[in-house]
């Protein structure tokens, strides 16, 4: 079997999974990866529009589970890379149109062909996320420094160990070094501490995120962008490289280089 | 990713991060087994009733608590057991040598001084 099936989910809504299927995509296939993402949010479709192809759809994931049409016709080119597609979620349909069966049966046609199928789970723990997680190889699991948020990705955890696709790895979104400096703010040792699960990414706090969904140009793809280059790193982990996890503080301000000046000597 | 304001603020209140902290690592673990405090609370007062029926406890030092050890969750129990068992019954057949005295603060003095234990029975005899 070709590729690796790798499903983002995180429990609570609103934490950065579908941003993060976007950015991961996008910079799997600027290391010229053959990706398709598969939208698995049915009736809450919102990969196509991050990615900007929401103008391009015809086809989606429940017509080619009740076979209205060929698998082929529901992958959407991407504008920039075309060795990279999108199969969207249905918007008028629910959970219940798709089965973990059907899932399985349609990344299995799609294997042979590329190197990465990654999955855009929806929030919650019911039918679609057990839809979304059906074929993983590998989950990602996506949280935010924020106690609902890890403790939703600690239920998720357990599920997966559960359904056998565990324990997953963590990725840490919205990260605020100056709040972890000030105390404030759970670090990505502290959940991980928590959890008990490998971090795969911090992605820090980036205004730039916001801009880039709005133009439907995910952020790896902005130079220079702390976010960005996060992603990016997490996509070479995700192909097997060795990364070190980059210092968040670089870009900080004159106080917190001072901290991390003095930091790096007593840790 | 400790610095030097982490020295700084030594003295002053700890923030909301390490309560985050805190707060989470005592609830999860109870999430983790599908058991509430209070729950727990009951279940170790179960605990401590059965094992109380064959040896005696030292109730207040018992100490049974959820842990987490990477993700598996263990039930820790550090019960001591009080030395009133057989043994200290059998001691306390034998007459109590202090309640015998008339005055036991003079006696702790004599029996520093004392040159043999059995003087100072004998000197209890004799008050009696």
């Amino acid at each position: 079997m070709g590729a690796k099936v790798i499903t983002v989910t995180s429990g609570k809504g609103g934490v950065g999974k579908t941003t993060t299927v976007a950015n991961l995509g996008v910079a799997l296939a600027r290391m010229g990866k053959k990706v398709v993402l598969i939208d698995a949010d049915i009736g809450l479709r919102n990969l196509d529009i991050v990615l900007g192809l929401e103008n391009r759809i015809v086809y989606d994931l429940v017509d080619v589970v009740e076979e209205r049409c060929k698998l082929r016709q529901a992958m959407i080119k991407h504008k920039q890379f075309d060795h990279l597609y999108l199969i969207p979620a249905a918007q008028t349909r629910d959970k219940t149109a798709v089965s973990p069966e059907d899932m399985v049966r349609v990344t299995a046609q799609l294997r042979e062909e590329f190197d990465f199928i990654l999955i855009d789970s929806p929030a919650g723990i019911e039918r679609g996320f057990r839809n979304a997680i059906a074929p993983a190889n590998e989950v990602l699991i996506v949280t935010n420094p924020e106690v609902s948020a890890v403790r939703d990705a600690d239920r998720i955890i357990g599920l997966l160990e559960a359904a056998n696709r565990g324990p997953g790895q963590l990725i840490l979104n919205r990260v605020k070094l100056e709040m972890i400096k000030k105390g404030e703010m759970l670090s990505a040792n502290d959940v991980t501490d928590i959890l008990a699960i490998k971090l795969i990414g911090i992605v820090p706090e980036d205004d730039g995120v916001i801009p880039a969904s709005n133009s439907g140009i995910p952020v790896t793809l902005t130079e220079g962008s702390r976010a960005g280059m996060a992603y990016r790193n997490i996509a070479r982990r995700l192909n097997g490289e060795q990364v070190p996890f980059m210092d968040i503080a670089d870009s900080g301000n004159i106080l917190q280089r001072i901290t991390k000046l003095f930091g790096n000597s007593n840790t | 990713m400790s610095g030097i304001f982490d020295r700084f603020r030594g003295g002053r209140k700890v923030g909301s991060g390490s309560m985050a902290k805190e707060r989470l690592q005592f609830i999860l673990v109870h999430d983790r087994i599908n058991l509430p405090p209070e729950r727990l609370d009951e279940m170790k007062a179960e605990i401590l009733a059965v094992i109380s029926k064959y040896v005696s406890v030292e109730s207040d030092k018992v100490d049974i608590a959820l842990q987490q050890r990477d993700r598996n969750n263990l039930l820790i129990a550090e019960i001591p057991f009080s030395e009133q068992g057989e043994d200290a019954e059998i001691i306390r057949e034998l007459p109590d040598i202090e309640h015998t005295s008339d005055e036991p603060s003079d006696k702790i003095n004599e029996s520093d001084s004392a040159p043999s234990d059995k003087e100072e029975i004998a000197s209890d005899e004799n008050t009696d």
